[in-house]
């Protein structure tokens, strides 16, 4: 498991050697040939490397066009549920949050899925908040079996499960599950997450093992940037990708990259622990450091960001976005009026994004997986 | 350099350069070139140990504190042959160790992978050290980790060929996959060659068949010892990138502009 691999680091030791890094270290990760450890990928999210973001930029969309092409996939967060029974100070469905909850039931669930599918999607991402007595394993295999002859993709961004339980929806067709470390800093994680099922550090820690192990094809990983040292987590991010991609080599694997920013403060709900917020051009670097790190990875990005933040990573690194989201419950079609967990950037419809994608020279992609080839295992 | 062992299953080793122990003119030969060579992993083919024949040829001129013993199953045709010679292999030599070689084409002398594989979890679940002799093979390298191999022994051409990494592009993969060392066997011809496969990030090469028969084998053997060195010295002080063709900067400029907008 992942816990016993973190003992052999330590964060604070980390986060010291990050000022030390020199432009020589730079340059010379940027001329070496072939593979990247995780320390060439801190080298490269280092102060030190921000003034060769130009090359970056460069190296980075020279490896993405090579491995990926000029396809681009799209994807819409379907939101659950906003229920939840953690107290995530940063996180507008915080439990001491007073908000109107609401958990779709099966017909709503539908009447989003198909609005989802109106706007073009073929690939899904069901999430929800973290409330065990109602939204369970039963409630999201129940999502599923809805919602699998719908869309060619399902993944998972719930809290985590148990192993047993990941299998059971694995074998009813999902697909993937994201589950956000937000932190490898155990004090800041702690301080953070003072209450509910979330506060045990390593039960989260040790999801992408439960994930790898019950056969999901896809493990998405992230930190929320700006809880602790963006730098030093974003390093751990790449250790416990490395671990993973050891030890469950047939999963495919995603980096997402939700920040905290400035803004957000206006409401009151972030008190940063030393994180310091990430900029725009520190963003950059850090997503062209993901991809000269890992020629493979998914990387990608949410309507948090803005729209020209979004137009000119089009082929510049990330290989998938989601476009037009909503996320409250019912955001599409049901009660579009609730109140979101963040604020999204990027109003543009798919459609709009898509079409801007064309414009640079992409092509906008739907659907690239085809679950029939597995119908066989589900049960009739 | 000190400090960098390599440890297959609980052993350790300061040399990472392997050898075995046939086509030698004579085992007092055998013996010299095996001590210039440095090596402290020396594979023994059990078809050829003879227990009871006291004293074994072979064995006797490997008795020296810093060389263990690594028998091998060579001969076998199946996971059942291999399974019951490994019993007689750690029986015999009081060793866990066993390089699991299966190969039942006797022309080239191919690992089979389904019997190998087979025979791999056998052995590893009753407490054996394994190391599989294999195609350069990357999905059956990490599904020999998973049963348990402790290590991978991936092949650079046919056995006793010296046609160098033929399959330099898969050992690669290998060795960026592995969590188990790889041990590049069979194929190294030269010790160029050995230096290529330890620049790559192979933890150790195993030779045989290119000391055994050169002109000078303890010459070679001494050639081949400073290959691997040299080899590892590179791989661990990083080598540069290989650039084939010159880099342009307009692009540069281009994505600047666009870049300082943020």
């Amino acid at each position: 498991m992942f816990s016993e691999e973190l003992k052999k680091y330590d964060f604070d030791r980390v986060m010291a050697s990050v000022p030390e890094i020199r432009d020589e270290d730079v340059e010379r990760v940027l001329l070496k040939s072939g593979r990247k450890s995780p320390e060439d990928f801190l080298v490269l999210i280092a102060p030190a490397a921000g003034k060769y973001l130009g090359e970056m930029a460069l190296k980075s969309r020279e490896i993405t066009l090579r491995r990926f092409g000029k396809a681009l996939q799209l994807f819409a967060p379907l939101y659950l549920s906003n229920e939840c029974k953690n107290i995530c100070t940063y996180c507008g469905f915080s439990m001491d949050n007073k908000l109107p909850r609401r958990t779709l039931t099966p017909s709503e669930i539908l009447r989003e899925a198909d609005a989802v599918k109106a706007l073009g999607f073929d690939h899904v991402l069901l999430v929800s908040g973290e409330e065990n007595h109602r939204v369970h394993t039963t409630y999201f295999l129940e999502a599923v079996r809805l919602l699998r002859e719908k869309f060619s993709q399902i993944s998972l961004e719930v809290q985590p499960l148990e192993q047993p339980e990941y299998a059971e929806l694995v074998k009813e067709g999902m697909f993937g599950v994201l589950v956000y470390q937000e932190t490898y800093n155990k004090k800041v994680y702690g301080h953070f997450h003072p209450k509910g099922k979330k506060s045990n550090f390593d039960f989260r820690v040790n999801t992408p093992d439960r994930i790898g192990m019950a056969g999901a094809k896809k493990t998405g990983l992230g930190v929320l940037l700006g809880l602790s040292d963006w730098r030093t987590d974003s390093y751990f991010a790449a250790l416990h990708l490395q671990y993973l991609e050891k030890k469950y080599w047939q999963t495919r694997y995603s980096i997402s990259l939700p920040r905290l920013r400035p803004i957000d403060t206006e409401s009151g709900r972030v008190d940063s622990v030393g994180g310091g917020f990430i900029s725009d051009r520190e963003l950059l670097q850090l997503i062209f450091a993901w991809r000269i790190f890992n020629e493979e990875l998914e990387i990608s990005i949410s309507t948090r960001e803005s729209q020209m933040m979004r137009d000119f990573l089009i082929g510049m690194g990330p290989t998938s976005f989601s476009a037009g989201s909503k996320t409250n419950p019912g955001g599409y079609a049901v009660e579009p009026e609730t109140l979101e967990q963040f604020s999204i950037d990027d109003q543009r419809s798919p459609e709009e994004f898509a079409q801007r994608i064309i414009e640079k020279g992409f092509d906008p992609v739907w659907k690239d997986w085809h679950p029939t080839a597995e119908h066989h295992l589900y049960p009739v | 350099m000190q400090k960098d062992k390599l440890t297959i299953g609980g052993f350790s080793f300061s040399s990472r350069l392997f050898t075995g122990t046939g086509k030698f003119s004579g085992p007092a030969l055998m013996e010299e070139a095996l001590l210039a060579s440095g090596s402290e992993l020396v594979t023994v083919a059990m078809k050829r140990f003879r227990p009871g024949d006291a004293p074994d040829p072979i064995v006797s001129h490997l008795k020296h504190a810093h060389i263990r013993i690594l028998p091998n199953t060579s001969g076998v045709r199946n996971a059942e042959e291999a399974v019951f010679i490994s019993e007689l292999a750690r029986e015999a030599f009081q060793t866990p160790l066993i390089k699991l070689e299966i190969h039942p084409d006797p022309k080239y002398l191919m690992p089979d992978p389904v019997e190998t594989l087979k025979a791999a979890e056998i052995l590893a679940k009753a407490g054996f050290v394994v190391l599989p002799y294999v195609h350069a093979d990357p999905v059956l390298c990490k599904r020999l980790e998973e049963v348990g191999a402790a290590a991978v022994m991936p092949l650079g051409s046919p056995i006793g060929s010296n046609r160098g990494l033929k399959t330099l592009d898969f050992l690669e993969i290998i060795i960026e996959q592995a969590k188990v060392p790889v041990v590049v066997d069979a194929g190294i011809g030269t010790p160029s060659h050995a230096a290529q496969a330890m620049e790559l990030g192979a933890d150790a090469v195993l030779v045989n068949t290119a000391i055994a028969v050169a002109g000078d084998p303890v010459a070679m053997a001494r050639a081949f010892r400073l290959g691997v060195e040299a080899g590892r010295m590179a791989f661990l002080a990083g080598r540069g990138q290989v650039h084939r063709n010159a880099v342009p900067t307009s692009p540069l400029e281009s994505v600047m502009n666009e870049l300082n907008k943020f």
